[in-house]
């Protein structure tokens, strides 16, 4: 930022307090003064301010709105149909919503499984990525594609596999006739599962990336020193690599959480979270999306998910903050 | 303020410049948010010769259809119609935003509680001085459909399908079955067809809405019109036997409904009835945009729901009707009104069905001539009924029918065991999204 506030006339600048950096550093700064003009200042300003004010009125407005309309029945028709009615639709969520319970204990599932299989099985892949064996790029390429893809259009593919009628699975197991029939998307025994075979289908590409940047900054001398004291393949990745693996792990926790918390896409196009596959971020959409919303209720929900993220967000973010003060 | 475009002094594209350019572009961003939120909304304006008409007839047919009406319209009138279409879904989920911006002076909209919902809201006009002209062309049955709560028209009424149970006569013929008028017979003839191989009712419920459709004709005819309204109206209770009785009924033929609906589109369902691996299929008749083939549409053939019980017999038909709402201050009054007197005459609807044959004109004055034999079945079926009712989300309020009602005959299907606690719920949920508003 500009520092060059003694010399302009201005009186917008005359009367903005002198910065407070050092003398030496403002002496330093001079040889810059007339670089930047009243107008540049106005650009810089514009720059700075409109996305702050976007992101005030985008993101910290319409969250706290949210909060607020938590405590209230709307049904978005009118402000002046706007009711407090206190911490009701929380009593409601929890009490009589036959839906809420299920859909807490699938985001939590969600995480779970997202962290014992695709995490591991990307990092095994990104091991053996990293050794440069032959095809290299090519396996990179295979596994990382299904990232680029969308959650939405992995939703469809997959149902072309799991339809039960018409899909492949069905179809060359001879599933899909009365009797023996596998309903991969209706069956609540089933259908999370299979969602989430497809969310790992596309996870473990991302893993795989992530671990493979965070494999090329591990020091290769530390290979060579652990080959020298003879420990083995997996003694090597156990005891050395693995350790110094640990700023990818928390990036890997955080992104897996955010995925599983964010969990939407796939399980909307899929079945729309029916019986067995209900998500807190597909009831938030029910309830305020529609010709007569509840939007009170589904912002109630929306805070309980907004409450999930900050207690996972917040204490990474107090840990990353903390690190970055202390090097 | 003042941005000057970049100074023809510097020469090439210095920093200072960089940024002014990177400046301007984020100042225009900001400029176009106010921009963004005024457009949205009809931009005829209030031109006397325009009637501007919202539309929600998005698929190919229905827009072409409405194309050839307004066309004719404009003939007879001199009244230009200015159609903004939106995608079917897309408009109803923005109903609510789009009536309380600047919505067009007519609209596409759905008959019943959902038209009554928007009325009481007062997002509408009330249309007495059009119905005083067009009353004559519509049964008594479309009539009460029309009006609001407060006993004021607030609809125009244009086409209408029936549900009913649809079924191939050749596969009929071959086994030697008969059309079951009563429940007994129903569940026989279900009986009969599982004996013979066939999956006696094709089902699908992925979409979640099918499945209210068999509610409602088990609901309608076991407790009558009048109970199934006070029902779906939220005034009679879901833990009430009759209720209970409904959901008896429906597991007694669950074992005959189609395995695994709740992964199935009705679409797929509709197959395995062309394919004539299924004998029945209860849905609205619009199952017959599946068959593609002409021999097999000329072959299906329906009949209304079974009677349960004698007192209320076959006389209530459920058939959701569509058409036209005026919106709360429309910019051409008298135009929209004299469009919506024109979408109510039989000619209109004459005009409209030359293009899309899937559904029946709501009035019972339209020539049936150029009609299909199912067609012809229809529009009897529906003229001929005491009462009407349209869908349960419909017949409902929207909110609890998907929030609360979706889910929960999904849950039925999965477990017909655990009724008396599902019926609880939907009870103490109703109670709570009633009284909200």
């Amino acid at each position: 930022m500009t520092t060059d506030t003694t010399t302009t006339q201005s009186p917008e600048a005359a009367a903005r307090p002198p910065a407070g950096p050092a003398l030496a550093k403002r002496r330093a700064a001079r040889s810059r003064r007339r670089l930047l003009t009243r107008r540049d200042r106005f650009t810089l300003a514009a720059m700075v301010g409109v996305p702050t004010v976007l992101h005030l009125i985008l993101v910290w407005v319409t969250a706290l709105a949210s909060v607020a309309l938590a405590f209230t029945t709307w049904d978005g028709i009118g402000f002046d149909s706007i009711k407090w009615v206190g911490l009701d639709n929380f009593r409601q969520l929890f009490e009589d919503n036959p839906q809420f319970w299920p859909a807490l204990q699938h985001n939590a599932v969600w995480f779970v499984a997202l962290i014992l299989v695709p995490t591991p099985f990307g990092l095994f892949l990104a091991v053996q990525l990293d050794k440069r064996i032959r095809f290299s790029r090519v396996y990179q390429t295979a596994y990382f594609l299904p990232v680029v893809i969308s959650m939405a259009c992995i939703g469809f593919v997959w149902q072309l596999v799991y339809n039960p009628d018409t899909g492949l699975i069905n179809s060359l197991t001879g599933a899909n006739e009365p009797g023996h029939y596998i309903d991969w998307i209706g069956d609540p025994d089933l259908n999370l599962w299979a969602v989430l075979v497809a969310a790992s289908w596309r996870h473990t590409g991302y893993m795989m990336i992530l671990y493979l940047a965070g494999l090329k900054s591990v020091d290769p001398s530390l290979r060579e020193a652990a080959a020298l004291d003879g420990a083995g393949e997996w003694q090597t990745f156990r005891h050395v690599v693995f350790p110094t693996l640990r700023p990818t792990n928390t990036v890997v926790l955080v992104v897996t959480v955010i995925e599983s918390l964010r969990a939407f896409d796939l399980v909307f196009v899929f079945n729309k979270g029916a019986q067995g596959t209900e998500l807190l971020s597909i009831l938030v959409t029910n309830n305020i999306i529609g010709e007569s919303s509840r939007i009170g209720y589904g912002s109630a929900i929306a805070v309980v998910l907004l409450v999930i993220s900050l207690a996972v967000i917040i204490p990474y973010l107090v840990a990353a903050f903390r690190k970055e003060r202390r090097s | 303020m003042r941005l000057s475009p970049s100074d023809p002094r510097v020469p090439g594209p210095s920093r200072r410049s960089l940024l002014r350019g990177a400046g301007g572009a984020a100042v225009l961003a900001g400029a176009g948010v106010p921009l963004l939120s005024a457009c949205g909304g009809s931009g005829s304006g209030s031109d006397p010769k325009t009637v501007s008409v919202g539309s929600n007839a998005s698929d190919a047919v229905p827009k072409k259809a409405f194309e050839t009406v307004y066309e004719a319209f404009r003939k007879q009138s001199g009244l230009t119609v200015h159609v903004n279409t939106k995608d079917h879904n897309t408009f109803q989920e923005q109903i609510n935003s789009y009536l309380q911006g600047t919505p067009d002076d007519v609209f596409n909209w759905f008959a019943g509680y959902r038209m009554q919902f928007f009325a009481a809201k007062k997002l509408a006009t009330p249309l007495d001085d059009v119905w005083q002209k067009i009353g004559g062309n519509f049964p008594e049955a479309m009539r009460k459909l029309s009006k609001g709560e407060d006993g004021k028209y607030y609809f125009v009424p244009m086409t209408s399908y029936p549900w009913a149970v649809f079924y191939r006569r050749s596969v009929f013929r071959q086994h030697g079955y008969e059309v079951p008028t009563t429940w007994d017979q129903f569940v026989a003839l279900c009986r009969r067809m599982k004996g013979d191989g066939l999956v006696p009712l094709a089902f699908a419920d992925k979409d979640a809405w099918p499945a209210m459709g068999t509610f409602d004709q088990i609901d309608f005819r076991l407790n009558g019109y009048d109970f199934h309204v006070q029902l779906m109206a939220g005034k009679a209770s879901w833990t009430d036997a009759r209720v209970r009785a409904v959901f008896d009924h429906w597991t007694e033929i669950l074992p005959y409904h189609q395995d695994g609906a709740m992964g199935r589109t009705w679409q797929d369902a509709a197959q395995t009835l062309v394919a004539k691996k299924a004998g029945m299929y209860l849905l609205g008749s619009f199952v017959a945009q599946q068959f593609t083939d002409k021999a097999d549409l000329d072959d299906l053939d329906f009949f209304a729901f079974p009677e349960i019980d004698p007192a209320y017999g076959q006389d209530t038909v459920e058939a959701p009707t569509d058409g036209f709402m005026l919106s709360k201050a429309p910019k051409n009054h008298a135009g929209a009104a004299k469009l919506l007197e024109y979408l109510g005459t039989p000619g209109a609807e004459e005009v409209y069905l030359k293009t899309d044959s899937s559904v029946v004109a709501a009035s019972d004055k339209a020539d049936t001539s150029a009609y299909s034999a199912l067609q012809k079945k229809a529009f009897t079926m529906i003229g001929n009924a005491k009462t009407l009712t349209q869908f349960m989300d419909r017949d409902s309020r929207p909110d609890f029918t998907s929030t609360v009602m979706q889910p929960a005959l999904q849950k039925f299907i999965q477990n017909p065991k655990g009724v008396d606690g599902l019926l609880s719920s939907i009870e103490r949920q109703k109670k709570t999204i009633f009284a909200s508003s």
